[in-house]
């Protein structure tokens, strides 16, 4: 989807400020919010794709204007009642007020702890041969999905090269909808700056993105 | 979405409400019997104690001790990174890029937040936020500035917007005067933002 998550290339954001010595949580609400995501993705409530996704279609306004945990915790809330698992009125009440749904992975439990702190696998058997291979010209598709993708706004439409390959994964654009993991070729493919950002930008800069083969043509 | 959620979330009224909020959800979760309190706990203190980026700053040293370990890292580094015992276990698609006196690489995620999680830990706010996610594929010669840091002009600049599973580390180039070092000695000089790309290691003697 084209939302405000879309930063790339957008101006009028200000300065990069870091912050001395960071804490890793500000409050200790932002930690619990990044288990309970962590945990209900374990047991099988969504996946990464759908947590993203979520936290994409937040209103623009309300997305800016919120706190990285702050969004996490609305995503997080938005996504479970959708799929069933807490009702709107669990939330207005402050406690469960409504049956629970059976998780895919049953309860999250101590012992499911040190699973999690691995990143999960997104390699998959290829159904098909790669179309692309370090070296060739592609072009990333003119394409608009009204869902998540991984396709950065800023590199559609132009030409780039295939620099490595990674292998068939899970295609995220597929995956976040819950419909299936689709596996897909992905690819880094590497823009000169002036491709990108045009004959004014720094001749010496190139970006890359990690393109899914169907974000791809042949150019 | 209801609209009582526009505040700016350093609002103290807000960050009670979100409190509250968060609170609430943690309760409907343990109630229906979907998580273990006691679990949550677990994953919020191994998020504080086992990753870092010291981490990623072993593996850095390494790489800069043993040239063979540097080879296999940069061909595959979660096949070489889980050579060493001593590092967190890592997971797939991990890919270490090296600096060169030719080219300098920086890492971001434009889209959301992605971000090497078992070598450097959870990102730093600035890495999650809209100045560093819009700019730096645009104008990284820009941001580099916001942190100090300027490269000659002929240097490439090479960015990495992490749009898939891949996750990357930048692997800085050793410092000199740095002959004979241990690899600890080494990791010692290895800074967070030196495998981001937004930063240098430390120099040797100079105050850290």
């Amino acid at each position: 989807m084209n939302g405000v998550h879309d930063m790339g290339g957008m101006d009028g954001f200000g300065k990069v400020e870091p912050e001395p010595n960071e804490p890793m949580f500000h409050t200790e609400w932002e930690g619990r919010v990044l288990a309970m995501v962590r945990a209900m993705g374990a047991a099988g409530a969504f996946n990464i794709d759908a947590s993203r996704f979520y936290r994409e279609a937040l209103p623009p306004d309300v997305y800016l204007a919120s706190s990285y945990y702050k969004k996490w915790l609305l995503g997080l809330e938005d996504l479970l009642i959708d799929r069933g698992y807490i009702a709107a009125a669990d939330i207005a009440a402050g406690h469960a007020t409504e049956p629970a749904k059976p998780l895919k992975r049953g309860k999250f439990t101590l012992g499911d702890v040190e699973r999690i702190m691995v990143r999960g696998k997104f390699g998959r058997p290829a159904p098909a041969p790669a179309k692309f291979k370090p070296g060739d010209r592609v072009r990333a598709r003119n394409i608009h999905p009204r869902t998540h993708t991984r396709l950065p706004r800023y590199a559609r439409g132009h030409v780039g090269v295939v620099e490595r390959d990674h292998g068939c994964q899970v295609f995220p654009d597929s995956a976040a909808t819950g419909a299936s993991e689709n596996p897909q070729w992905l690819y880094t493919v590497v823009f000169d700056g002036t491709e990108l950002w045009g004959p004014d930008a720094d001749p010496t800069t190139k970006i890359s993105i990690d393109a899914f083969e169907p974000y791809l043509e042949a150019a | 979405m209801s609209d009582h959620d526009h505040h700016h979330d350093h609002d103290h009224s807000d960050l009670s409400e979100t409190e509250l909020r968060v609170r609430a959800l943690e309760t409907i979760l343990a109630e229906k019997g979907y998580v273990e309190p006691a679990a949550l706990d677990a994953i919020i203190q191994a998020y504080e104690t086992k990753i870092g980026p010291h981490n990623g700053a072993q593996v850095v040293a390494k790489a800069w001790s043993d040239p063979a370990f540097k080879r296999a890292l940069l061909d595959d580094a979660t096949k070489a990174v889980s050579t060493l015992g001593h590092v967190s276990r890592v997971g797939d698609h991990l890919v270490a890029v090296e600096n060169t006196p030719q080219r300098h690489n920086m890492v971001v995620c434009t889209l959301c937040s992605c971000y090497p999680w078992e070598m450097l830990g959870l990102p730093p706010i600035w890495y999650k936020a809209a100045p560093y996610r819009s700019r730096a594929v645009k104008d990284p010669r820009g941001v580099l500035a916001d942190f100090g840091v300027s490269l000659p002009k002929e240097i490439e600049i090479r960015v990495w917007d992490s749009t898939a599973e891949t996750r990357f580390l930048v692997l800085p180039m050793r410092p000199a005067g740095t002959a004979g070092w241990s690899e600890q000695q080494l990791a010692d000089l290895v800074t967070r933002d030196s495998m981001i790309g937004t930063g240098f290691p430390k120099t040797p003697g100079a105050p850290s």
